[in-house]
């Protein structure tokens, strides 16, 4: 399947659009934010027009440069939490489904465990245990995903572990770690891929929630889903705009990782859900 | 003609949670260099299991609870996991039933084939010439090793397996029903080419298979299971004289002939259960000479004549 083809999916191409948006904003803010997103650079809540085109908080600070800035901070820990529990998860998921026996069963319960916990609420708890910081809400996130990408892992390892290559790879004396590696993995890679592109949607929107309870970044630092917080109190004041637009970009961004993760489900042609 | 495997009283179970079954029920024989001994009996008749306990590598729930195997005089049943990785492939090798499913379809030949020579200390260079020169042994061509499993034909991919299989020199070869899963022509292309490769190499060869007929055509030697039991194991050609186990008959008897009119005799009845396997001969139920004394008392393997053993009250 070549790349151009992937690209000619419409879900992908749109959800692609709208991350790379996104992408670029976090890259290259410092060119596309207009002012300071962490000094006044107007009056306060002044509604959106030509100088301050998604208008002002109450501080006077510019609110698309806020967004902009902001989309730093939501990527980043996105990123790293699914980059960390997509990490953690597969090795988990292939050894324990590949090995089974005692150590599957003591990890499956375990993953069990978390996964029974509601993602937002355990989200939060190890956050507030680890102390607020981006890097902790990054490892509080990949926590919770972790047992997701361990239970469709070593769901589907353990479907093919009984095939014919992989007898044969045992009967040649291949190590067990390059059967692992070179004979499992590449079969389920369309499995990581799905699971890692969904994930990332549901990420952002624990991300989300985390900040909204200020357990990501420390003010001033621009951040949407604590503006999203600090924006309601001025909401029945006329200020619609500090909530709209961080929540739009959530809303958005949220989106585009799920049109990516359709598309791709809809390429290899599995379904989750 | 020197002996490369020996194995010595060898009890295999698999112990699942409905019960426990006997697949394996004391066997044992020893095979020369450059022999090739047929292992034959119906489905469920512990052959397979055999072949995998040949390698130490039986399928959970199975476990060898009982016996010796010596390969080159060595107890592979002792090996550490890793000592026993080493032996697999390079000193006993397995090329298995169903070619379609034993190449990894998502790498190429040349890729699986020199990832295993690789895996047993050969260095990328020497690698890629015994590939070569086994792919050509099993008459493919080299191009055969820049395709994909899928690019190939049945009998092309259980050309590769028994190529990978022979290319280390192993003292033992396990071909479990390396034709089954092929069409009748190149069946005997494969075979073919497996007697033509064991007279060139010298190999030893444990061929598993259900055919009676073909492991009186390609085989020294041939052993009998039924139940996990040794029926009958004998020379080829004393047993083709002398049938001297009913199982053995019935299974002959069941083989169509050229001429024949009537449709083959056939064995009725089922196999054992062997979670319950019936007391006395394990046999005995389907046997059309059953007396009193087999459904008590179990037969002994005894030689009959030199080399020729039967496990049968009546047998002479």
């Amino acid at each position: 399947m070549s790349f151009a083809l992937i690209l000619k999916n419409p879900y992908i191409a749109s959800g692609l659009a709208i991350v790379l948006i996104f992408v670029a904003f976090a890259l290259f803010a410092d060119v596309i934010a207009p002012y300071s997103p962490i000094d006044a650079a107007g009056p306060p809540l002044q509604p959106p027009n030509k100088l301050f085109v998604m208008g002002t908080d109450n501080l006077g600070r510019d609110m698309f440069s806020r967004i902009v800035y902001g989309s730093r901070i939501v990527l980043m820990i996105v990123a790293m939490s699914i980059s960390l529990s997509g990490f953690i998860g597969s090795i988990l998921g292939l050894v324990s489904g590949y090995i089974g026996g005692v150590l599957d069963k003591v990890l499956s319960f375990v993953m069990d465990s978390i996964y029974a916990f509601p993602s937002l609420i355990l989200a939060i708890a190890l956050s507030v245990a680890l102390g607020p910081s981006p890097v902790n809400a990054a490892i509080a996130i990949a926590v919770v995903y972790v047992p997701t990408y361990f239970r469709m892992l070593r769901g589907h390892v353990i479907s093919i572990k009984n095939e014919g290559y992989i007898e044969m790879a045992k009967a040649l004396g291949l190590p067990t770690t390059r059967i692992i590696l070179r004979h499992i993995l590449p079969h389920v890679l369309k499995t990581l891929m799905i699971v890692f592109s969904m994930n990332s949607a549901d990420a952002i929107l624990t991300e989300a929630g985390l900040s909204f309870i200020g357990l990501t970044v420390q003010p001033p630092t621009p951040d949407w889903g604590f503006d999203l917080y600090k924006g309601r109190g001025f909401v029945l004041a006329g200020a619609w705009w500090l909530m709209a637009f961080p929540g739009l970009c959530i809303t958005l961004l949220a989106f585009g990782f799920a049109l990516i993760s359709e598309g791709v489900s809809r390429i290899v042609g599995v379904r989750l859900r | 003609m020197s002996t490369v495997l020996i194995v010595k009283d060898l009890w295999v179970k698999y112990f699942t949670s409905s019960g426990v079954i006997n697949a394996v029920s004391g066997v044992s024989f020893s095979l020369s260099r450059g022999e090739m001994l047929a292992v034959v009996g119906e489905s469920g008749s512990g052959k397979s299991t055999l072949g995998y306990a040949l390698l130490n590598m039986v399928p959970k729930p199975g476990r060898i609870v009982k016996g010796e195997i010596l390969l080159d005089g060595v107890n592979i049943l002792k090996l550490s996991e890793e000592e026993l990785r080493k032996i697999r492939g390079s000193k006993i090798s397995i090329v298995f039933q169903d070619p379609f499913t034993t190449l990894d379809p998502l790498r190429k030949i040349r890729d699986q084939f020199m990832e295993f020579l690789m895996e047993h200390g050969i260095d990328k260079n020497n690698a890629l010439k015994i590939a070569r020169e086994y792919i050509e042994a099993v008459g493919l061509t080299e191009r055969v090793l820049d395709s994909y499993p899928h690019q190939l034909s049945g009998g092309q991919k259980q050309r590769v397996s028994i190529a990978m299989a022979i290319s280390l020199n192993p003292s033992v070869v396990v071909a479990d029903e390396p034709t089954t899963a092929l069409d009748v022509v190149v069946q005997k292309q494969i075979m073919d080419l497996i007697s033509d490769i064991k007279r060139r190499y010298s190999s030893s060869f444990i061929l598993i298979t259900h055919d009676l007929a073909l492991a009186l055509e390609r085989a020294d030697s041939v052993m009998v299971m039924y139940g996990g039991y040794v029926m009958e194991m004998a020379n080829k050609n004393e047993l083709a004289k002398n049938m001297a186990h009913p199982y053995t008959k019935a299974l002959f008897e069941s083989l169509p002939r050229i001429k024949q009119r009537t449709l083959p005799k056939y064995l009725t009845g089922y196999p054992p259960d062997l979670r319950n396997p019936p007391p006395g001969c394990i046999f005995h139920p389907r046997c059309p000479f059953a007396s009193e004394k087999c459904r008590i008392m179990k037969p002994e393997l005894v030689e009959i004549s030199k080399g020729h053993f039967v496990a049968c009250h009546f047998a002479r």
